[in-house]
């Protein structure tokens, strides 16, 4: 059954206009992935605003393209500038730009392409296989459940990414208080309104999203703008030879394995996978002294394994509505402004949209071969654009995407404000992730602790009267007591890092 | 103790703790949400044991938490890492002009999109922008603003049917 919805995703996805989209969303992934500055989270954000005009499968095939090319072009900054395009890149560089200045860049990029190609296909098969399953288990959760997953995002984005749990508080914690502006939708009353009629509708998502990624990134830029700027350096056409397939294809493969279930975890996306990646291909590799100084192991591994999480986030977005990463968070606004509200029903009720959607990934990821493999120098060259433009332009659509949610330039205002906040918090290193699921699943989680509360006539036991919700509370307790336990285990052992 | 201390002026004492700031604001906006959430009336639209004021109150509540041990991280040395960038050059200092020029030419927009229409209004923000910057080609900056902001209008309001201000420019074409 579960062949037969591919198949229709595969024909819905395969119309010349939807396929339009796909290579739309790729290019710009790809693009936003190798450009400095601008990240696929902000991507997406930026482009919400075509949420008014597109349906929503052309609009969500497009922000898979971006998530997927994202990723494909974060790794040819990280091999020809030792400057990671997004977080997921960053272990590439370790290994790919030590490659490039040896003159084995092609090597590198063509290690990093078909990485991403195989992480992202056994990574979208492991997703058609599971997030039905996973839909069909989860079914029957109800509103305790509901409220005890987003108490697991809430804490997991806080207490497993970043360097100081405090900061990551305080960053949810603003996101939560912009959550509450407007009318209680359960009683109509009004919070933080300050009687204004205008932030009684609440402050939209997109106004928030596109303040804290696009002007808080442009305004810490132009307070800190590097005016020398990295030389990329000059590459050819990817290939690989026989020697370097024979050492590649054991990481591709093995990629996936580590970075999938990663993805589905609420634990920071691609940035600890890829990590576990490098260190795995180092010990198992039989040229170790290469390590460090270009070893191709090292770029083909952490890259399958960053484009197989991509997947995996998508499996508890898609299924439990649970974002793991800033893309996920922002795409599940995304379909908050469409009025779909993913989860395990989500399955049934829009199937041919997230069937299309699947089958999209496929798509987007044979495009993503196609243009990558053997255009990468064409991509460096977006390297040399002009910073002054690259952040004026990253301003000028933060502005058109504000205005254009009600047109209002009052809202433009509240842009400027969630701007300086997202100013502040880079900083003084509050991360943003956290505050960006704050607002987008704040409401959402009040709701449902308010209904599981009412059916149980205001017992707290309400909270945790199901297996599941019990299970992911322990799993809250586990992270929350994770820092403690490890500062035991590091007294035991001291001479360890 | 250190003879860098003892040479440093009283405001220093400040600028490295200037993170406290933070706190500050988490500390108001605490005090705000807890405040607003007490004066709303509770008593005869609630539906449910749990009312409107609840979730506001934890918030609340818990920003003041936060604010305090965010305060105690600080004061004990402890510090938030400014994120990095590729074009991010932490070494230099904080270019404040350079963030003052590009809110004047984000705000300018918002000022001038009313009466001069998105067009013409986004354009000059665009030029703005580049300008603070430190662009500073006088034919191709203001050619691609104008550019920029046509194609993105028709976009919007021919291909997507989201409407924006033409303004009076739009209105002669």
């Amino acid at each position: 059954m579960e062949l037969s919805n591919l198949w229709a995703g595969f024909a819905t996805a395969l119309t010349p206009s939807h396929l339009l989209f796909a290579a739309i969303g790729v290019l710009l992934g790809t693009a936003i992935g190798v450009l400095p500055g601008i990240g696929p989270a902000m991507a997406v954000a930026l482009l919400l605003p075509v949420t008014y005009g597109l349906d929503p499968t052309a609009a969500f095939i497009m922000f898979a393209g971006i998530y997927y090319g994202g990723m494909f072009g974060g790794s040819t900054t990280s091999i020809l500038l030792n400057t990671p395009g997004e977080s997921a890149a960053v272990v590439t560089a370790i290994e790919g730009n030590p490659m490039a200045r040896k003159g084995r860049g092609p090597q590198a990029l063509a290690a990093a392409a078909i990485g991403h190609f195989a992480g992202g296909i056994i990574g979208t098969i492991a997703l058609v296989l599971l997030a039905p399953m996973i839909a069909d288990l989860a079914v029957d959760i109800g509103a305790p459940d509901y409220f005890a997953i987003m108490v697991l995002a809430f804490i997991a984005v806080t207490s497993v990414l970043g360097k100081s749990r405090v900061r990551g508080f305080a960053s949810l914690l603003i996101g939560l208080t912009i959550g509450l502006i407007g009318l209680d939708e359960m009683t109509g009353q009004s919070r933080l309104t300050f009687g204004s009629l205008h932030l009684a509708d609440g402050v939209d998502v997109v106004i928030v999203a596109v303040g804290l990624f696009a002007v808080g990134e442009s305004l810490w830029v132009a307070a800190h703008l590097r005016h020398t700027q990295a030389e990329a350096i000059p590459v050819g056409r990817p290939w690989l030879s026989r020697s370097d397939l024979r050492r590649t294809w054991k990481p591709w493969l093995r990629g996936p394995v580590i970075g999938f279930p990663f993805g589905a975890i609420p634990a920071g996306g691609a940035e600890i996978p890829t990590f576990l990646s490098y260190v795995t291909e180092k010990r198992l590799s039989r040229r170790k002294d290469e390590f460090g100084s270009g070893a191709i192991e090292g770029v083909a591994g952490p890259e399958s394994t960053a484009s197989a999480s991509a997947a995996g986030t998508l499996v508890s977005m898609l299924t439990l509505g649970l974002p793991t990463t800033a893309v996920a968070a922002v795409m599940l606004a995304a379909f908050q402004q469409y009025g779909i509200q993913p989860g395990p029903l989500l399955f049934q009720r829009e199937s041919g949209l997230v069937w299309a959607l699947i089958a999209s990934l496929f798509v987007g990821l044979v495009l993503l071969l196609l243009i990558n493999l053997p255009m990468a120098p064409v991509w460096a060259k977006l390297l040399r654009i002009p910073r002054p433009y690259l952040y004026a332009g990253i301003l000028f659509f933060a502005s058109v995407g504000a205005y254009a949610v009600s047109g209002s330039v009052i809202d433009l205002i509240l842009l400027y404000v969630i701007g300086v906040i997202g100013f502040a918090m880079r900083r003084y290193g509050l991360p943003v992730l956290p505050a960006i699921i704050g607002v987008i699943l704040g409401p959402a989680a009040e709701q449902q602790m308010r209904r599981a509360l009412q059916i149980s006539d205001g017992d707290l036991i309400g909270l945790v009267n199901s297996p599941f919700a019990v299970t992911v509370y322990v799993v809250v307790i586990a992270l929350l007591a994770w820092p403690l336990a490890r500062k035991l285990l590091r007294r035991r052992e001291p001479g360890r890092v | 103790m250190s003879v860098t201390e003892e040479k440093a002026p009283p405001r220093s004492w400040w600028r490295t703790r200037s993170e406290l700031g933070v706190c500050a604001f988490l500390f108001a906006v605490g005090v705000l949400v807890l405040v607003d959430a007490l004066r709303i009336p509770a008593d005869f639209t609630q539906r449910g044991p749990v009312g409107p004021k609840a979730v506001p109150l934890l918030v609340g509540g818990l920003l003041l938490l936060v604010s305090v041990l965010l305060a105690r991280d600080v004061l004990r040395g402890g510090r938030g890492e400014a994120e990095g960038g590729e074009d991010v050059d932490l070494d230099a200092p904080a270019d404040w002009r350079t963030v003052l020029l590009l809110s004047g030419a984000f705000l300018a927009n918002a000022a001038l999109i009313g009466t001069l229409g998105f067009p013409l209004s986004s354009a000059i923000m665009f030029w703005g922008a580049a300008y603070a910057l430190g662009s500073r080609h006088l034919v191709r900056d203001p050619l691609i603003a104008a550019g920029m902001s046509l194609v993105t209008w028709f976009a919007f309001t021919v291909l997507l049917g989201v409407p924006l201000p033409g303004g009076p420019l739009m209105g002669v074409l």
